[in-house]
């Protein structure tokens, strides 16, 4: 069972982090910036488990976090849903560059 | 409380009535209610003045201050509090009696002479609100009352003056009396400062008691400290006098007493001659201990400009064509004779007769002051004019008018038995005993006024034929017009055979007042004089007025002119307060104070566009800006806990 050494998970979890943070910076598309934001979120989860696993194995706290943050994360799934639906509507598109009232 | 100060709060009642639901709602209703909330003011004072002076207001033989309303109202600190409240004495007694007659006549006077006006209750509202603040100020107990009230008089003056506010010389002439009379107050109020400062009050009472006390500290600091030589009593007095001369149109400060005449006739009957221009020679009475006893220098300037404006006043009037204009000169000039009357009064006994004269000549002036307005009411009412030229010949078609004006032109003049001898006589008398130079200016300028009154009164109804246009629809007017010139032209007759000095003297002990018929025989013959001039001049139509008018041109000129003060006025204000003084003010203000702030919000602007390009609104630009920044973070905390 320890024979996968910590390092190995936040090799994984940085991976999973960057990757969703190139999807936010490049994708235009507002659901696919939705899920590189999730990406971001689960490797922030993958962290909390293994360093939960790894360095307090005694406690579950890592455990509890990573549970709250799914939960938040579905929350905000609901309300980005809502907004990129709402944006659909008024700008017939769902491309981040198309609303653009608010600039000068 | 009191019932005493229902004599207040019932025209306070009903300028707020007709004021607010006025114009809607009461109508023809308004000056009904006016005038019945004064005629009872009326009624309470005078039973006031009959319990005063004939059941308690004596205490071993002297008249003493009763004080019926004393209220705390405004506490600044245990030592400093502003007090209102009902000051009851001889000259508060006879002031409530003398507003309250002549506001009701006056009331009553305009219930015909107003009809049919559209701002109706308006007039009545403003009338009370007059009234109101007038018994206020008579009444008050301490200087910072008598400030309050003297300005609510102002501001009822102003907003009266300016009643026909579509018409631009009335607006010019009630802003002209404001401002005047502000200047005027701020002397008033620099006065009432030195004053309280000093005595460390501001009820009458302490002021009076502690500056005339000569071993009081209060009295030896404010004797002591001086102000380019001056000490600071004779500051404080003479301030005090300076916003009494302005209500009181004493000169220099007269200039808006004859546009006054802009108002409303009846307005200029209560206001600009019985009551509120007497103000000032109330306020001197006021505190005339202190002037008598702690600061004859200060009385000797009240006396100067007495009676220079007296003479000034009468020279004047004897040119002016503009027949309320006549009248306010007139006014100027009587008041001049109440003013120095004090000026050469002493305190108590018999040198005090100039104080109980001047006092006595404000009671009889009010009384046929105010019939002489209301008469010239009438007149112009019948001619639709104000000039002379547009009258004359009225004596058959206002055959009430006629003898009215003229017993109050008898009046005035001071003929005997009429009202106006007796006061005038006693204050000729004080004059004598004091200072022969105001004396014998006193007298001329007597002579004079019956001159300009009967010159007044043969242009009006004597001299020419009536005018064939003037045959209005109307006749003398209506009823309620006339009743009270009736009642006045009586109590012209009569005011001067009240005993005036048992009531009404400088420290309450009763005065017998002698006339010494010797004496008056100077007097009278120049009043007459000026009559049989008058009769000589202007009562047939011949043109030796205009003979003797070119024979004295310039001075006749600059006389009718109004010897130019007003241009005076003019120059001083428009060429040097306005382009040496206000001119680089403004400048100063638009560049210096406004161009501070403008460049302010200018710098502002710039900077904000300048960065405003930095949100460029797009979300991933923003975080990896967001990114780029949390790295840099990283980096440095790396950085400092040594691992890089």
């Amino acid at each position: 069972m320890n024979s996968i050494p910590l390092i190995h998970f936040l090799i994984v979890s940085t991976a999973l982090f960057f990757i969703g943070v190139y999807g936010f910076f490049t994708r235009r598309n507002m659901i696919t910036m939705l899920m590189s934001i999730e990406l971001i979120l689960n490797s922030v989860n993958i962290n909390f488990v293994a360093f939960n696993k790894y360095l307090h194995p005694e406690s579950n706290d890592g455990l509890f976090f990573s549970l709250f943050i799914i939960a938040i994360a579905a929350a905000e799934a609901a309300v980005a849903i809502a907004i990129i639906i709402n944006l659909y509507r008024t700008h017939s598109t769902i491309d981040v560059e198309d609303a653009n009232e608010m600039k000068l | 409380m009191s019932p005493l100060i229902l004599i207040l709060l019932l025209p306070f009642l009903s300028f707020v009535i007709s004021g607010l639901w006025g114009r809607k709602y009461l109508k023809n209703l308004a000056g009904i209610l006016s005038t019945t909330t004064v005629l009872a003011s009326f009624v309470i004072s005078v039973t006031t003045a009959y319990r005063y002076f004939f059941v308690d207001g004596k205490v071993a033989g002297k008249f003493v201050a009763q004080y019926p309303v004393d209220f705390k109202w405004l506490e600044f600190t245990p030592d400093l509090s502003i007090h209102l409240g009902i000051l009851i004495d001889p000259i508060s007694v006879m002031m409530l009696l003398v507003v309250t007659f002549i506001s009701l006549m006056v009331h009553i006077y305009s219930l015909g002479y107003m009809k049919g006006e559209e701002r109706y209750a308006t007039y009545y509202s403003f009338l009370s609100l007059f009234t109101f603040s007038m018994l206020g100020l008579v009444v008050a107990t301490n200087i910072f009352q008598t400030y309050i009230f003297w300005e609510l008089v102002g501001v009822s003056s102003f907003l009266l003056i300016g009643f026909y506010y579509s018409k631009p010389s009335a607006v010019a002439a009630s802003k002209k009396a404001f401002i005047v009379t502000r200047f005027a107050d701020l002397g008033f109020l620099a006065g009432i400062l030195i004053l309280s400062y000093y005595s460390g009050s501001l009820e009458f009472k302490d002021i009076i008691a502690r500056y005339t006390d000569s071993s009081s500290p209060h009295l030896q600091a404010a004797i002591s400290s001086s102000f380019l030589g001056v000490s600071a009593l004779s500051w404080g007095l003479v301030l005090v006098f300076i916003g009494g001369a302005g209500k009181s149109a004493m000169f220099p400060l007269h200039v808006w007493l004859p546009d006054a005449m802009e108002g409303p006739t009846p307005v200029s009957a209560l206001i600009h001659a019985a009551t509120m221009v007497v103000a000032g020679v109330y306020l001197v009475a006021r505190l005339f201990p202190v002037y008598a006893i702690s600061c004859p220098a200060a009385l000797h300037v009240v006396a100067v400009v007495g009676v220079f404006s007296s003479a000034f006043a009468a020279l004047i009037a004897c040119t002016q064509t503009d027949i309320k204009r006549v009248l306010a000169y007139s006014t100027m000039s009587q008041i001049g004779f109440m003013m120095f009357a004090l000026g050469v009064s002493g305190y108590g006994g018999e040198a005090g007769l100039g104080y109980m004269a001047s006092m006595f000549h404000l009671f009889t002036h009010a009384i046929f002051k105010a019939l002489l307005f209301l008469c010239a009411g009438t007149v112009i009412h019948f001619v639709h004019s104000n000039e002379i030229k547009d009258m004359g010949g009225l004596k058959k078609s206002l055959p009430i008018t006629h003898i009215a004006f003229l017993l109050a032109c008898l009046a005035i003049s001071g003929i005997p038995p009429f009202s106006g001898f007796f006061s005038k006589e006693e204050i000729l008398t004080a004059a004598y005993h004091h200072d022969k130079l105001i004396f014998w200016v006193a007298v001329v300028t007597a002579g004079l006024t019956s001159f300009y009154m009967f010159r007044l009164f043969f242009s009006i109804f004597y001299r020419g034929e009536e005018n064939t246009h003037a045959q209005s629809h109307h006749g003398e007017g209506t009823s309620s017009m006339l009743a009270p010139q009736i009642i006045l032209a009586f109590g012209s007759v009569l005011a001067g055979l009240i005993p005036f000095g048992k009531f009404v003297t400088s420290d309450g002990v009763g005065l017998e007042a002698h006339t010494d018929w010797n004496f008056s025989l100077l007097p009278i013959a120049l009043s007459s004089t000026g009559i049989l001039f008058a009769i000589y001049f202007f009562m047939k139509d011949n043109d030796k007025a205009e003979v003797l008018a070119s024979k004295f041109g310039s001075v006749y000129i600059s006389l009718k002119r109004k010897l130019y003060i007003d241009e005076i006025y003019e120059f001083v204000t428009k060429r040097i307060i306005f382009n040496l003084i206000a001119q680089p003010a403004a400048w100063f203000d638009k560049n210096i104070v406004d161009g501070f702030i403008n460049t302010i919000g200018k710098a502002t602007q710039v900077f904000s566009l300048t960065t405003s390009v930095w949100q460029s609104g797009k979300v991933q630009a923003y975080s990896a800006w967001l990114l780029a920044g949390t790295l840099v973070v990283l980096i440095m905390c790396l950085y400092y806990l040594q691992l890089l």
